[in-house]
């Protein structure tokens, strides 16, 4: 079993590797369809919470994923900021309320929800929650890691095919057909991250 | 990121846009239109100045444009109004409360906003006048 604060800042430390080493594909995909700016977006605000690793890493799970959020929500701008930042606090406080019982797929699914309503977005819009949705499925039926994240990539290539109904993306109609969702992409990528991290650290 | 607001008993006009050119603008105009009795802040563009929204600086608006009587909003695209809502909530309550975004144009909303604020209306009033220039 990982100690905590390795846990919380590997997975910091993961998570910026994979935005870093993706955000001109992001921004490339969000130019296609939005504003361009969802890499450099995430990448800004990947880089302030890795510069708040060390204080991070020394809080409970719980608490270090709602001030993740709330970095997120001030540094990385765009729908992004808050859509992320609404997910990880709203995962946090649940957590903590959960009476050391920590049942991570009904603290996630409370968090998609929040974040659904957040963005007044439903499955099938072409967003983040095509990905979420399917990633909360399989933590329910515990896929196992390697499965939650061939789900997220999965997912995330089906947006290709939506037509978007929220966001920038959205003014183009028709034309949204086609290309794969920045904010989708970004979230299969962590998602991704997140699951090899704790695949290499914590096999089962 | 302007706004030197006098302490006032008006409504407050908060100003969003992803251009600081856009939102600076915008609030020339409602400052010429009402001078200095009506709160008024602007927040344009992303932490670095470039095109985009910040819920920082948003927040920051609202606190410069605080007025008791609440506080109006007026956002350009869809990340200024999300990024609005997650700041309105980051006040806390019972402030959260008392500020509303507005489902208006933003240059016409925020006139037609600050002139009412400017008569004294309260913040349902100021809201319901510029919300009728949306179809």
């Amino acid at each position: 079993m990982l100690a905590n604060s390795a846990l919380i800042g590997g997975l910091i430390e993961v998570c910026r590797e994979a935005i870093a080493a993706n955000a001109d594909h992001l921004s490339e995909l969000d130019r296609a369809i939005g504003d361009g700016d969802h890499g450099t977006n995430m990448r800004r605000g990947l880089e302030a919470v890795y510069a708040e690793r060390n204080r991070l890493a020394e809080l409970a799970l719980p608490k270090a994923l709602e001030e993740i959020g709330f970095t997120l929500v001030m540094s990385v701008g765009g729908a992004a900021g808050p859509l992320y930042g609404t997910l990880l606090i709203a995962i946090g406080r649940q957590l903590d309320g959960a009476n050391g019982q920590h049942d991570f797929a009904r603290a996630l699914e409370h968090a998609i929800d929040a974040v659904a309503r957040r963005g007044r977005a439903s499955p099938g819009d072409k967003t983040l929650l095509d990905v979420l949705y399917p990633v909360h499925a399989e933590v329910v039926r515990r896929a196992g890691l390697a499965g939650i994240s061939e789900q997220a990539e999965r997912a995330a290539s089906l947006t290709f095919g939506m037509r978007a109904m929220r966001g920038r993306a959205a003014f183009l109609g028709d034309r949204s057909i086609g290309h794969v969702d920045p904010g989708a992409k970004s979230c299969a990528l962590l998602t991704a991250a997140i699951c090899r991290f704790l695949e290499e650290q914590c096999p089962a | 990121m302007s706004g030197m607001n006098p302490k006032s008993a008006n409504v407050g006009i908060v100003i969003v846009s992803h251009s600081p050119l856009v939102a600076e603008g915008a609030a020339d105009m409602v400052r010429q239109m009402v001078g200095d009795c009506v709160p008024l802040a602007w927040s344009g563009g992303n932490a670095e100045g470039g095109l985009g929204t910040h819920a920082a600086g948003i927040l920051a608006a609202i606190e410069r444009a605080w007025s008791d009587a609440g506080v109006a909003v007026f956002v350009d695209l869809g990340g200024a109004e999300t990024n609005s809502e997650m700041a309105i909530e980051m006040l806390g309550e019972p402030r959260s409360g008392r500020v509303i975004i507005c489902d208006a144009p933003l240059v016409e909303g925020a006139v037609m906003a600050a002139a009412e604020a400017s008569g004294g209306a309260v913040l349902a009033r100021v809201v319901a006048t510029a919300e009728e220039l949306s179809p």
